[in-house]
């Protein structure tokens, strides 16, 4: 088995609120995404790729912030992996 | 072409402010722009770390030339102010069909200087197409503290720009804005050249102050840009109104009261 990841970052917390970053990695090596090369994310919501058979098998704690950190801005909170399974050429 | 010196309005400041770019398409002429790509083919000499910029480079290189470009000129002095030195220059490459993309990055190291930024000029002096892996950039990225390839992870964010441009196009950078050299697709190699300059006066009130109280001003600085999350959004506008602050030296200056109400602390029996 190959598996298909898939990293959506969303507007909040919520599964089903709006994609606002992606990332693919493809471990069957037949494509090979990387930084840049789309502008329109795959699926609108983390809830449509549910719809289309991803996976979730990761998203990102809530963590409140560090004291004296409340408005520091970083990296994008919300983050969700997906997977799909592909049978091994 | 004017020869005047073209200070940034207060508007485009907040545009740099609220984006951490700006964007000078085809300002470099032609004969410049051939000079710099026989120069790029073979390397520049390297500048040591803090040579003030006006002994860096000497008047027969294009670069000399570049920085006399009254557009060029005006915003440099805008945004570091007179007299800057010299970081470091680099001359960047994208081979032809190199299969790969940078990694999102910030350059140098995490920097948490809230009332200083160096400035990044990149310099494009041929045209760039969308298949020849121009930088991308994340707009109202500058101001999210990462330390270099540690956001790599992300690869594309709804509102990025895949750069495309004419020849002789000058892109202002923030220090702090997310960017990658993108992946080039045709047989040819794309050149860019980098600059980065650091400040050596305080960076209040430089550029053309006529607009400052434009509300187009506000507007720029309030604008949501399409990849901020609902919360951290929020907290984007909050840092633009603390930087505007200390570019303006205006310590009360706010956006839709966002700094404002986090900071009143009204003492007991003050009215009394």
């Amino acid at each position: 088995m190959r598996q298909h990841v898939l990293v959506l970052y969303l507007a909040t917390s919520a599964l089903d609120a709006p994609v606002v970053g992606w990332s693919r990695y493809d471990g069957t090596a037949r494509t090979h995404p990387t930084t840049g090369d789309s502008d329109e994310p795959p699926y609108p919501t983390g809830l449509a790729a549910l719809h289309d058979g991803w996976r979730l098998f990761q998203a990102s704690q809530l963590l409140p912030p560090q004291p004296g950190h409340e408005y520091d801005v970083s990296f994008l909170k919300h983050e969700f992996l997906f997977e799909k399974l592909e049978d091994s050429p | 072409m004017s020869t005047s010196k073209q200070l940034l309005t207060s508007v485009e400041m907040a545009r740099f402010v609220a984006r951490g770019f700006l964007r000078l398409d085809g300002v470099v002429p032609p004969e410049i722009n051939e000079r710099a790509v026989a120069a790029l083919e073979q390397g520049l000499p390297g500048v040591p770390y803090g040579t003030p910029l006006a002994e860096a480079f000497a008047p027969d290189t294009f670069v000399h030339d570049l920085l006399a470009v009254p557009a060029v000129a005006g915003a440099v002095e805008s945004l570091v102010g007179p007299g800057p030195t010299v970081d470091h220059h680099a001359v960047h490459v994208r081979e032809p069909h190199e299969g790969q993309a940078q990694p999102l990055h910030g350059d140098a190291i995490i920097d948490v200087r809230p009332d200083a930024f160096d400035i990044q000029l990149m310099y494009y002096p041929h045209e760039v197409t969308a298949d020849m892996g121009g930088t991308l950039s994340v707009p109202g990225s500058h101001l999210r503290r990462i330390n270099e390839t540690d956001v790599g992870r992300v690869q594309n964010l709804r509102g990025q720009t895949r750069l495309t441009c004419p020849a002789g196009t000058v892109v202002v950078v923030h220090h702090g804005i997310w960017h990658s050299g993108r992946r080039n697709d045709t047989a040819r190699r794309r050149y860019m050249f980098k600059l980065r300059l650091n400040p050596t006066v305080p960076q209040v009130r430089l550029w053309d102050l006529a607009d400052l109280h434009d509300p187009a001003v506000n507007a720029e600085l309030g604008a949501w840009l399409p990849w901020y999350e609902q919360a951290t959004g929020r907290l984007e506008i909050y840092n633009r109104v603390l930087l505007w602050r200390a570019l303006t030296g205006d310590d009360t200056f706010d956006v839709d009261h966002w700094v404002t109400r986090v900071s009143n602390r009204p003492a007991l029996r003050s009215h009394a």
